[in-house]
């Protein structure tokens, strides 16, 4: 297995632009709906950015608040039915309390959405080639021959096969993969800046999920877009990512550098993702350790750490303080690119020393190293 | 010439010492597709499973994975007889099932039970609890009427529910838990056999490994057998110590997992575990090299001639589109349908496939030769088999180049021996 972390390449590996500009900031974020039950805090105080070429990644069970935030980034809540505090903005433009107008020269021009299930965002009654071409024409004054000529190159490039031939067919003549990207393709119609991915592979098979990502990443390379990709997959996370962001609860609880978050990952409930599903070169032996318990109700969400009733390392941290404090989101033992809402002090000892044991007993030596190594800065393993 | 030679002394004993709890042979079903219109005449047949042949060990579990629509719910459907084969075999402890009507099956429904994939939709949501649990005990009488409330209330304890929560309705549980019922459900008539079609994917990560878990559980506390369908090849690798890879209603490759994870043969296979992206990738930065397949699954309806991958393989000769590879058994535990099976990198360069078809290289049929691949659809493993290596050396005497795809070894089979260093 050590031979599986020496033996790769640097395959395709994005090169952020050193010292980009944020393309995407957003500032304490809190989404909430009012409904019959209480108040749904849906997001609270959540805070990220993304630059110009960059991959986040955001994680987290469903329910933590992963669609609902990046559905306020485009400015799709209903103002009558939520409550948006905080700021979002795109490009330096303000989107929490834009008017419609202006966000409709955002939407799809400069950030764009792929959602979970094409079905939604294709219209089944009109052919996929006239929604891509009515998608193009809401920014571009053309004629509706040239729109439909944008929509077969579009087709083509997502790698449609015959695109010519197939523009007039409707969403039920394709299959899932095709209709994942149809619908990307009209995402990408506008070249928008920012994509947003919501869960855009979970319902695919992993050989089309793979050529899902392929294409997200060649576009990336092509246009220098940002993309933030939502999912529960941290193997995708792993692959595609720059920067993670992990959400439980409506909150975020860990964020870092890709590599750096996943392999000396600071927080249970990311302890708990990681250590709950196999993988394809795991021992078959040993025992999957779930995360007990359920999500939480974000009607009433828990006190203190949002995490605590799900928790195993509770009595680590003195005094009753996960259920009666929440923490802040702070950087760790590792540095300040690296950020947890946690209180345990030392969680890369409790990491090394009961975590990985359990998932990846050959890593233990060499994150034990690692950890002694961190005053010297970046202290990566599987680079020899 | 190729010869099919035999790997180990044949230790032929006579009749299998174990009878498989399950044992199923050249199953088939074919859907009709209905012309519109007032006559609604049949026009053409999908061919949702076409000739699967396997068996299932009692207490042990067989994995079925493949990608969307290649048939393993359908094979799943066939086996519970939710639906009836269009032809084929279907044994449970030696006696024929395929053929029974629903009166003569009803002793065996109580030993093959099938787990839904959606746990939202499987449970009737005006029922509680214990009517939905408890109702396979009734109808079945299974024990007295006084008694059945007692027993619910031990299967939801087996499957880590509160036992007291059996006045509940569905909509009270999360996904999980719904899950959990779903097998108390299946648990209550102690079947020999589960059909667990997709028991986790519509569950959240972290709630998928604690049913995972008590799957495992249940089989060792009551010796279940499992048939698990799934598309997750990780959570199919860590429950089933035997795994079938289906495409297009075609069984293209089974093995122990140890083989067919580490060392698959087939392309598609290893095209598959390819596709799976890794957790572990994080520490090394950018994708995993994979294998690229081009193009969607073609319609069952029309499915290709020869080999039905051959649309979408890089490996592709002239005699994948005129015969199709049979399922050849090629080590003590693995069965291949390809006809230039072998790992990745390392494939042979002549078809391993001509004795048996009876074929020359390019698949016109060779004049007196004497076929023998009809009898390959035998479910199971013989004591027998052909072996590749020594196959791969007759056959390609006169080759020079090396193999036509030299593509950069991908990470299929990270144990992979050989090919790389
Ligand atoms: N009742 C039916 N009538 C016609 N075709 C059917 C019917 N049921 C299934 N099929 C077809 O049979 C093929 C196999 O379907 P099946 O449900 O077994 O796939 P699967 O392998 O379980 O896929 P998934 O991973 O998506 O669940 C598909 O092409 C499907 O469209
Ligand atoms: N329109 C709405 N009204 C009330 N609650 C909502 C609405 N949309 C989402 N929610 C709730 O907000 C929470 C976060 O949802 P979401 O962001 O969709 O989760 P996910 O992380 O799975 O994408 C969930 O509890 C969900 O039920
Ligand atoms: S703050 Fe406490 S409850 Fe929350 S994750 Fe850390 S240790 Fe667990
Ligand atoms: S038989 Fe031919 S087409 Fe089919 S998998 Fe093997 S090489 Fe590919
Ligand atoms: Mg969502
Ligand atoms: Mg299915």
């Amino acid at each position: 297995m050590t031979d599986f972390l020496t033996d790769q390449q640097h395959a395709g590996q994005p090169t952020p632009a050193p010292g980009g500009e944020d393309f995407l900031v957003v500032e304490n974020l809190s989404v909430q709906f009012p409904t019959h039950d209480g108040l749904v805090k849906a997001v609270n105080d959540l805070s990220y950015s993304v630059k110009m070429g960059e991959t986040l990644g955001i994680v987290g069970e469903s329910g933590s608040g992963k669609s609902v935030s990046s559905m306020a980034v485009l400015g799709l809540h209903d103002i009558k039915r939520s409550r948006l505090t905080g700021s979002i903005r795109v490009d330096g433009k303000e989107i929490i309390g834009a008017s419609e107008q202006t966000l409709r020269k955002i939407r799809g021009n400069e950030v764009a959405m792929i959602f979970q299930d094409p079905l939604t965002a294709l219209h089944p009654f009109y052919s996929v080639g006239a929604q891509i071409g009515e998608a193009y024409r809401i920014h571009h004054d053309v004629s509706k021959s040239k729109a439909r000529a944008k929509a077969i190159e579009m087709l083509d490039r997502v790698g449609i096969p015959q695109a010519k031939s197939r523009v007039d067919d409707y969403p039920h003549q394709f299959s899932g993969g095709m209709r994942q990207r149809a619908m990307i393709a009209m995402a990408l119609v506008n070249d928008p800046k920012l994509i947003i991915a919501d869960e855009p592979t979970t319902a695919l098979d992993v050989t089309v999920q793979a050529q899902i990502l392929d294409l997200l990443q060649e576009l990336q390379r092509d246009f220098r877009s940002a993309i933030i990709i939502i999912t529960h997959d941290l193997g995708v996370v792993a692959e595609m990512a720059d920067e993670v962001l992990v959400m439980y609860a409506g909150r975020a609880v860990e964020q870092g550098p890709t590599r750096e978050l996943l392999t000396h990952p600071e927080m249970p409930y990311t302890w708990g993702l990681l250590s709950s599903m196999p993988d394809v070169t795991a021992s078959t032996d040993a025992r999957l350790v779930p995360i007990p318990g359920n999500p939480p109700s974000l009607l009433n969400p828990p006190t203190g750490c949002p995490f605590h009733p799900r928790c195993p390392h509770v009595d680590k941290v003195p005094g009753d303080l996960c259920r009666t404090e929440l923490p802040e989101f702070l950087p760790g033992q590792r540095g300040t690119h690296h950020l947890k809402r946690c209180h345990l002090v030392n969680p890369d000892d409790i990491y090394a020393t009961e975590v990985l044991p359990e998932i990846a007993p050959d890593l233990v030596e060499l994150t034990l190293a690692d950890n002694a190594d961190v005053a010297h800065g970046d202290g990566m393993h599987g680079e020899r | 010439m190729t010869t099919q030679s035999e790997a180990v002394p044949t230790t032929v004993s006579a009749a299998p010492t174990e009878q498989p709890l399950l044992e199923v042979t050249n199953l088939r079903k074919y859907f009709p597709v209905k012309s519109s219109g007032l006559v609604r005449r049949t026009i053409a047949q999908v061919q949702a499973v076409d000739g699967v042949s396997f068996q299932v060990p009692a207490g042990t579990s067989l994995g079925l994975v493949g990608e969307s629509g290649c048939g393993k719910s359908t094979t799943g459907r066939l086996i519970t007889r939710l639906l009836d084969p269009t032809s084929g075999s279907m044994k449970f402890e030696g006696h024929e099932i395929g053929n029974l009507s629903p009166k003569q099956m009803l002793p065996y429904r109580k030993e093959i039970q099938m787990i839904f994939q959606d746990p939202y939709s499987s449970l009737n949501p005006r029922h509680t609890v214990g009517t939905i649990v408890g109702t396979p005990l009734r109808v079945h009488k299974v024990v007295p009427e006084k008694q059945v409330l007692n027993r619910v209330r031990e299967l939801l304890e087996v499957v880590g529910l509160n036992p007291e929560h059996y006045n509940r309705y569905p909509s009270e549980f999360s996904g999980g838990q719904r899950q959990r019922i779903g097998i108390a459900r299946a648990l209550a008539l102690q079947p020999k056999l589960l059909v667990a079609d997709e028991p986790v994917s519509a569950l959240d990560v972290s709630i998928q490994a604690q049913v995972v878990n008590l799957l495992t559980d249940l089989q060792k506390e009551f010796g279940v057998a499992f048939l698990f369908i799934a598309h997750d090849l990780a959570v199919v690798r860590h429950f089933c110590p035997e795994v079938a890879v289906m495409y297009l209603g075609k069984i293209v490759e089974i093995a122990d997992r140890e083989t067919l994870y580490n060392r698959p043969h087939h392309p598609y296979t290893q095209a598959l575990l390819s596709a799976v992206p890794d957790v572990k990738q994080a520490a090394v930065g950018g994708r995993r090299e994979r294998i690229r397949l081009e193009g969607d699954v073609p319609s069952p309806v029309n499915p290709p001639s020869g080999c039905r991958f051959r649309t979408r393989c890089w490996m592709a000769k002239d005699i994948c589109a005129k015969q199709e590879p049979p399922l050849l058994q090629i080590g003590p535990k693995h069965k291949v349908a390809c006809h230039f099976a072998g790992e990745y990198g390392a494939m042979p360069t002549s078809p391993i496939t001509l004795n048996v078809l009876g074929v020359d290289q390019e698949g016109t049929p060779v004049a007196g030769a004497t076929p023998s691949a009809e009898d390959l659809n035998e479910p199971g493993f013989a004591d027998t088999w052909t072996d590749v290596e020594t196959l791969k050396g007759n056959s390609a005497p006169m080759a020079t180049s090396l193999p036509s795809d030299s593509r950069p070894a991908s990470e299929v089979g990270s144990e992979d021996r050989g090919t790389r260093s």
